[in-house]
C-alpha cells in the first residue's frame, strides 16, 4: 500500500494529462491482491469455519444416521461424557500427546546440537534424520506394526539371538499399546524438529558466543544460558506443530494398532470416526469433534497469547 | 445448510459427471446400484446380476465403493441421499434398513413381493428384517451362517483330540492341541472378530432363547443373569488358546492358519469358505465345517440385502421392480451364492451344485426356521442398531483384551451398554 501511495503523489506531480491511465493501474494494483486471495479466503471460510459451524450445529441435534436439524440441547455432550471409551481416548491423548511432544523436542534438540558441532558429512546425516518425514503416517504405522509385532519383529529377533526370555510385546499389551504410537510418531517427527532447531542454531549470532567464551563461560553453560533460551521461538513453533499433529493423529493409530487391542489405544480422532461414520451416531461424533477443537484451543490459545505478547527483541 | 447442499451437489456432479442424470427420455432405465461386492467371487456375483438386468433391457450403472466392510460405501450413500440424489438401489442390511426406512427415503416393494409370493419363500424371521413398518423395502441376496467352526481334521488327529461338540468338551480338546504344539484357536484380535466368537459362545452356552432375549431383545434381567456370567467365563477361557500374535490379524490370515495346519479351529462365518476353496481345499477332506460347540440346532444369520430408494422417474421404478424380481429368482440366487460361499435366501431350492458345507447350512437353515432357533447375528449388525451393537462390542472386546477384568464386571458393563440408544 505504501508503494501505491507514493506512486500517486509522483504521478500527481507529473501533470494532469497523465492522470487517467495510472489511476486505472492503481486501482488494479489495489484490487489485485484481494482478487487473487479471494478464492483461498472463500475456501477457508466455507471449508474450515463453515464446517466447524456445521459440526457445532450437529452436536446439539439428535442426529443419528443422517443430519436432523432439531435442537436437542446438550444430550450428545452428556452421552459423550458418560462414555467410558471417550474418557479412555482422552487419557490416551494426554499420554500420547505429552510424551510425544516432550520426547520429540528433546530428541530433536539433542540431534540438532550434535549436528551443529561442525562435523563431517553433516548434510548427509541431516537428510537421513529428516527422511522419515517424507513418509506418510500410514507407511510408518505399517512398518512399525511389523517391527513391534512379537512374532515377527524385535521380540523374535531377540529370541533368535538367544535371549529366550526377552519380552517386547507392547503392541498387544492394552496398557502399553499407546506407547507404540509414541515410538512410531517420534521416529517420524523428531527429524523435522531437528531441522527446525538446526535452523534456529544457525541463526544465533556467533559474536555472542565468542563474547561468552572470552568471558570464560564453559560450553555447557553457554548452551544452557545463551543458546537454548534464544531458541525460544523455535520451541514455540515446534510445540504448535507437534501439538496439532498429536491431537489430530488418526492415520498412524489406524495403521499401527487400529485402536487396539480392543479399543485400548483409541484416541479422540478414531473415536470420532467410528461413532460418526460406522455407528450412525453423527450427533455424538460431532460433539466429540467439538471437544477436540476445544482441546486444541485450550492448549494453543494461552500459549500463543503469552508468546505473541512478549516484546520482540533483536 | 442450503449452501452446503449446493456444494455437495456440485461436487458430486463434477465427480460423477453425466451419469447422474438418470434415465433420459424413452430409453430403458439406467439403474445405479451401490454395493461393495468388489473382491474376487463377490465381483463375479455382481456381474451376474448385471447380466440378468441387461437381458431385461435395463442399463446397469455400477457404483461400487470398495473397502471397510461397507463403511466407505455408507458414507458415500449418506452424502448422496442428503443431497437428494440417491442411487436406485444400495446394499444395506439388518436394522439399518429400518433406520433408512424411518428417514422416509425407501420405496415400497409390496407389489413385487406379493406377485412373487415372497412371504412363502422367506422364513418369517428373514422377511421381518426385509420390512419396514410391515412393508417390504429390501430384497435378500444371500444367507451367511455365522455360528460355524472351521476345523483342520489333520491337526486334531495329530493331537489325538476329538472335535468338541459342547463348550465343556472344548478345553479338553484345546489343551491336547496346545500340548501337541499347535495353536488351538485361530483368531484375529479385531473387535468384530472378538464379538463373533462371543456370539457363538453365547449361543452354545446359553441356548437360543437366552441368545434372543439377551442379544436381540436386550432384556436387562437376562443380560445381568448368571447365564451371561457363564458366557463370559467361557469366553475368557478361549483367551489362553489364542496365540500371542493375533492382535490386529485379519480374519482371512486366521483362516490361512487353519489351511496350512498351524491352527486347529476358527470361529467364523461361512465367508471363510472362499479362502479354503481358493486354496484348493475340499470340504470334508482337507477341512471340516461344523456348528460352533453347542449350537448345532441353532443358526445365526447374516443376510446381505438390496434396498431400493424412492425415485421420481417411472422408468427407474420399473427397473427397480425388475431388479427385485431378478434378485429373488432361483437362477440368480444360485449363481450369486455359489460364488460367495453363502446359501440362497429363498427356501426349497435345488442345491445340487453346492458343496457339503452349503448343503448342511441350507438344511440347518430350514430346520432352524421351523424350530424357531433362527436368530440374527449381533456381531454382524443384524440384531440391534449400530449404536447399541457398537457399545456392546466395546465391552466384549475390552473384556477379551484385559485378562484382569472379572466376568461379573463385564456382565454389568454389557447390560449398561445395551441401554445405549
Amino acid at each position: 500500500m505504501d508503494l501505491t501511495a507514493q506512486r500517486v503523489t509522483l504521478t500527481g506531480g507529473d501533470g494532469a494529462g497523465a492522470e487517467a491511465k495510472p489511476r486505472l493501474a492503481d486501482r488494479i494494483d489495489a484490487w489485485l491482491p484481494k482478487i487473487v486471495l479471494a478464492p483461498t479466503f472463500v475456501c477457508a471460510l466455507v471449508f474450515i469455519y463453515g464446517y466447524i459451524l456445521w459440526t457445532a450445529v450437529l452436536s446439539v441435534t439428535p442426529s443419528r444416521m443422517l443430519p436432523k436439524y432439531e435442537f436437542a440441547g446438550l444430550v450428545q455432550y452428556e452421552a459423550l461424557f458418560a462414555n467410558e471409551r471417550w474418557w479412555l481416548a482422552l487419557k490416551n491423548l494426554a499420554l500420547f500427546g505429552g510424551t510425544f511432544v516432550l520426547v520429540c523436542l528433546a530428541v530433536g534438540l539433542l540431534l540438532a546440537i550434535l549436528l551443529d558441532q561442525k562435523i563431517r558429512g553433516e548434510g548427509f546425516i541431516r537428510s537421513i534424520y529428516l527422511y522419515p518425514m517424507a513418509l506418510s503416517f500410514i507407511v510408518t504405522g505399517t512398518a512399525w506394526r511389523w517391527i513391534l509385532n512379537p512374532e515377527l519383529g524385535i521380540e523374535r529377533l531377540l529370541h533368535d539371538w538367544g535371549f529366550e526370555n526377552a519380552r517386547f510385546d507392547w503392541l498387544i499389551d492394552p496398557e502399553m499399546s499407546i506407547y507404540t504410537v509414541v515410538v512410531a510418531a517420534v521416529w517420524q517427527s523428531s527429524g523435522f524438529v531437528m531441522a527446525l532447531f538446526l535452523a534456529g542454531l544457525r541463526g544465533i549470532d556467533d559474536s555472542i558466543i565468542k563474547a561468552a567464551q572470552v568471558d570464560g563461560a564453559s560450553m555447557p553453560t553457554i548452551y544452557r544460558r545463551i543458546i537454548i533460551p534464544s531458541l525460544r521461538p523455535v520451541f514455540f513453533s515446534s510445540f504448535m506443530i507437534l501439538t496439532h499433529i498429536a491431537v489430530k493423529s488418526f492415520d498412524l493409530v489406524m495403521a499401527l494398532t487400529n485402536g487396539g487391542p480392543g479399543f485400548a489405544s483409541d484416541v479422540p480422532a478414531t473415536f470420532m470416526y467410528s461413532f460418526a461414520f460406522t455407528r450412525n451416531q453423527i450427533g455424538l461424533g460431532a460433539a466429540s469433534a467439538m471437544m477436540m477443537l476445544m482441546i486444541v484451543v485450550a492448549v494453543i490459545v494461552p500459549f500463543m497469547y503469552s508468546e505473541l505478547r512478549r516484546p520482540r527483541h533483536g | 445448510m442450503k449452501i452446503h447442499t449446493g456444494i455437495v451437489r456440485s461436487c458430486l456432479i463434477a465427480a460423477f459427471g453425466a451419469g447422474l442424470t438418470v434415465a433420459t427420455g424413452a430409453q430403458a432405465a439406467e439403474l445405479e446400484v451401490l454395493h461393495w461386492w468388489t473382491a474376487g467371487g463377490e465381483a463375479k456375483s455382481a456381474a451376474e446380476l448385471k447380466k440378468i438386468l441387461e437381458s431385461k433391457g435395463h442399463k446397469w450403472k455400477d457404483f461400487a465403493v470398495a473397502g471397510g466392510g461397507g463403511e466407505n460405501a455408507m458414507t458415500v450413500l449418506k452424502s448422496r441421499v442428503v443431497s437428494g440424489n440417491p442411487p436406485a438401489a444400495a446394499q444395506i442390511k439388518g436394522p439399518s434398513i429400518g433406520e433408512w426406512g424411518a428417514e422416509g427415503v425407501l420405496s415400497n416393494l409390496d407389489a413385487v413381493a406379493k406377485a412373487g409370493g415372497w412371504d412363502g419363500l422367506l422364513p418369517p424371521v428373514v422377511a421381518k428384517v426385509m420390512k419396514h413398518d410391515g412393508h417390504y423395502v429390501a430384497v435378500p441376496v444371500n444367507v451367511h451362517r455365522v455360528n460355524w467352526m472351521w476345523v483342520n481334521p489333520e491337526v486334531f488327529k495329530k493331537a489325538g483330540a476329538e472335535i468338541p461338540k459342547t463348550w465343556d468338551e472344548f478345553p479338553v480338546a484345546a489343551e491336547k492341541i496346545q500340548k501337541a504344539g499347535f495353536v488351538p484357536v485361530a483368531h484375529g484380535g479385531q473387535p468384530w472378530q472378538d464379538f463373533t466368537v462371543f456370539e457363538s459362545i453365547a449361543l452354545g452356552v446359553g441356548g437360543t432363547d437366552f441368545y434372543r432375549k439377551a442379544l436381540v431383545e436386550l432384556d436387562q434381567a437376562t443380560l445381568k443373569g448368571p447365564a451371561m456370567e457363564k458366557v463370559f467365563t467361557t469366553f475368557a477361557s478361549v483367551r489362553k488358546y489364542v496365540d500371542k500374535d493375533s492382535s490386529n490379524r485379519v480374519w482371512n490370515q486366521a483362516t490361512g492358519m487353519i489351511i496350512n495346519g498351524k491352527a486347529a479351529m476358527q470361529f467364523m462365518g461361512d465367508w471363510a469358505k472362499g479362502e479354503f476353496s481358493s486354496a484348493g481345499k475340499v470340504p470334508g477332506k482337507d477341512y471340516v465345517c461344523v456348528a460352533a460347540p453347542g449350537s448345532a440346532e441353532a443358526f445365526t444369520f447374516n443376510i446381505d440385502s438390496l434396498v431400493m430408494f424412492e425415485q421420481s422417474s417411472g422408468d427407474v421404478r420399473k427397473g427397480q421392480q425388475d431388479l427385485a424380481n431378478a434378485v429373488m429368482s432361483p437362477a440368480f440366487q444360485e449363481v450369486f451364492n455359489l460364488n460367495k460361499g453363502s446359501i440362497p435366501a429363498r427356501m426349497n431350492m435345488n442345491l445340487d451344485k453346492f458343496d457339503d458345507c452349503a448343503k448342511l447350512s441350507a438344511r440347518d437353515f430350514e430346520a432352524a426356521s421351523k424350530r424357531g432357533t433362527l436368530v440374527p447375528s449381533i456381531a454382524h449388525q443384524m440384531a440391534v442398531s449400530a449404536a447399541t451393537a457398537g457399545a456392546m462390542q466395546d465391552v466384549v472386546t475390552q473384556f477379551f483384551n484385559s485378562p484382569s477384568m472379572k466376568p461379573k464386571d463385564a456382565v454389568e458393563k454389557l447390560a449398561r451398554a445395551a441401554l445405549t440408544k
